[in-house]
């Protein structure tokens, strides 16, 4: 595989044919946030959290799934960025209801991390307050849609990982929400499992196991790249 | 040096962010020494002052009452603080806005889980009206700075009034919850 060679931030990099430009950032030490990445998942670009600005291009790009190409020239961090990035993750609290004070992640929560990466204070947008359920039909693990942030880990995790599908998502917009099997409980997905690698994945609140209250949930999200890289090993 | 006129509000909260600045213990007499406490919950004092210099308010504003010494706090104030989770995001104190209005908030605590004969109380004129959404201290007035935390720490409450009394500007990054 043949190399290229890129600016990242005025330094040069060089990265693998074919590498996206999250990992070639990465490679060089310099951290470029994200939210629906999962290391050892595929790549679906939902959260915008990643995006970067890249010389020639009007557009901003995500990180995630930007092939790296020779000479191109990356900005991951201007102030223009760091903008989007706060009004991004303003707009993700907004968007359902976090009550982190009440929340089974507070202090393990990939959001709660990120509001501090990007330096939110406050949110300036008015919160949508929506009424979202919370289903414990499941006799291990329960799905509460007012912390679910609608990265698809959890979607690709079952799919990729598992090789199921009993996630997926339903509705469009704001009244999108994740599902289990044809919009059943997921008490009644006879698909699911019971594996847990959905709750591996999830980088919020939203997925829990039955039982856990406030600030209980820990995850090691890397245990899904664990997985990945075993497999890849072995076939 | 002149003295600082610091006053703390007790809005829609617990008063667990009144309970960490308490727990600030023998400092408080140092405060106290650079400091006088102008309003708050644990004084006596029922008129908001005017010409405050800092005032911490803890709570979510969720009623007409919270409205008013907003607004009486932020004319009357020059460093207006949201302390805590609920001033900053309306949190606890919020939870009630999936529910809709007040009449849906009334009807679902009182008739749905209440007894089978249960009645809304009529409080007209007796406590403050409820707002139909409760929102965050900066949804109503210009807020200066945000201490979240439920509560905040006691440290942090003193870090950042040590950091004000100072006259520097707190940079400390603060996670929710
Ligand atoms: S999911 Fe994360 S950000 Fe949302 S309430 Fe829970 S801890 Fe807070
Ligand atoms: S349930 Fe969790 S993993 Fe699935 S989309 Fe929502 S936040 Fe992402
Ligand atoms: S932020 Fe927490 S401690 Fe402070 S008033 Fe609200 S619920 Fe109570
Ligand atoms: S991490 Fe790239 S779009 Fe979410």
């Amino acid at each position: 595989m043949s190399a290229r060679t890129l600016t990242i931030n005025q330094t040069l990099v060089s990265a693998r044919e074919g590498e996206s430009v999250l990992e070639a950032a990465r490679d060089a030490g310099i951290t470029i946030p994200t939210l629906c990445h999962l290391d050892g998942l595929s790549e679906v670009g939902a959260c915008r959290l990643c995006l970067v600005e890249v010389a020639g291009s009007s557009r901003l790009l995500p990180a995630c799934r930007t092939t790296v190409s020779e000479g191109m020239q990356v900005q991951t961090d201007t102030p223009r960025l760091q903008e989007y990035r706060r009004a991004i993750v303003e707009l993700l609290f907004a968007e359902r209801n976090h009550v982190c004070a009440v929340c089974v992640a507070s202090g393990h929560c990939d959001l709660q991390d990120l509001a501090l990466h990007v330096g939110m204070t406050h949110v300036r947008y008015e919160y949508l307050a929506p009424s979202c359920a919370v289903d414990t039909s499941h006799p291990r693990f329960g799905i509460d849609h007012n912390r679910c942030v609608l990265c698809t880990r959890c979607v690709r995790a079952c799919d990729e990982v598992e090789g199921v599908h009993t996630w997926d998502i339903a509705g469009r917009g704001v009244a999108a929400r994740v599902i289990t099997d044809l919009n059943v409980p997921w008490g009644e997905a006879t698909s699911c499992t019971s594996c847990g690698k959905c709750l591996l994945a999830c980088p919020t609140g939203a997925i829990f196991p039955r039982g856990s209250t406030v600030a209980e949930v820990q995850r090691d999200h890397s245990s899904i790249t664990r997985i990945m890289t075993a497999r890849g090993e072995r076939w | 040096m002149e003295r600082l006129k610091l006053a703390t509000v007790w809005l829609g909260g617990c008063s667990g962010c009144h309970m960490s600045l308490l727990d600030l213990d023998e400092w408080l007499l140092e405060l106290a020494t650079v400091a006088d406490l102008v309003y708050s919950p644990i004084s006596d004092v029922k008129i908001f002052p005017s010409d405050v210099d800092l005032a911490l308010v803890e709570g979510a504003v969720a009623n007409d009452e919270h409205l008013e010494l907003a607004h009486t706090i932020r004319r009357q104030t020059k460093t207006v603080v949201a302390l805590g989770d609920c001033a900053v995001t309306g949190n606890v104190t919020a939870l009630r806005n999936p529910l809709g209005s007040v009449r849906d908030v009334l009807q679902e605590v009182y008739i749905n889980h209440g007894s089978p004969r249960a009645v809304v109380p009529d409080t007209s004129g007796i406590v403050p009206v409820l707002l139909d959404r409760v929102l965050p201290l900066h949804a109503v007035v210009p807020v200066d700075i945000f201490l979240p935390g439920c509560p905040p720490s006691a440290a942090r409450i003193k870090g950042l009034i040590e950091t004000l009394l100072a006259g520097k500007v707190p940079t400390e990054p603060v996670r929710f919850g």
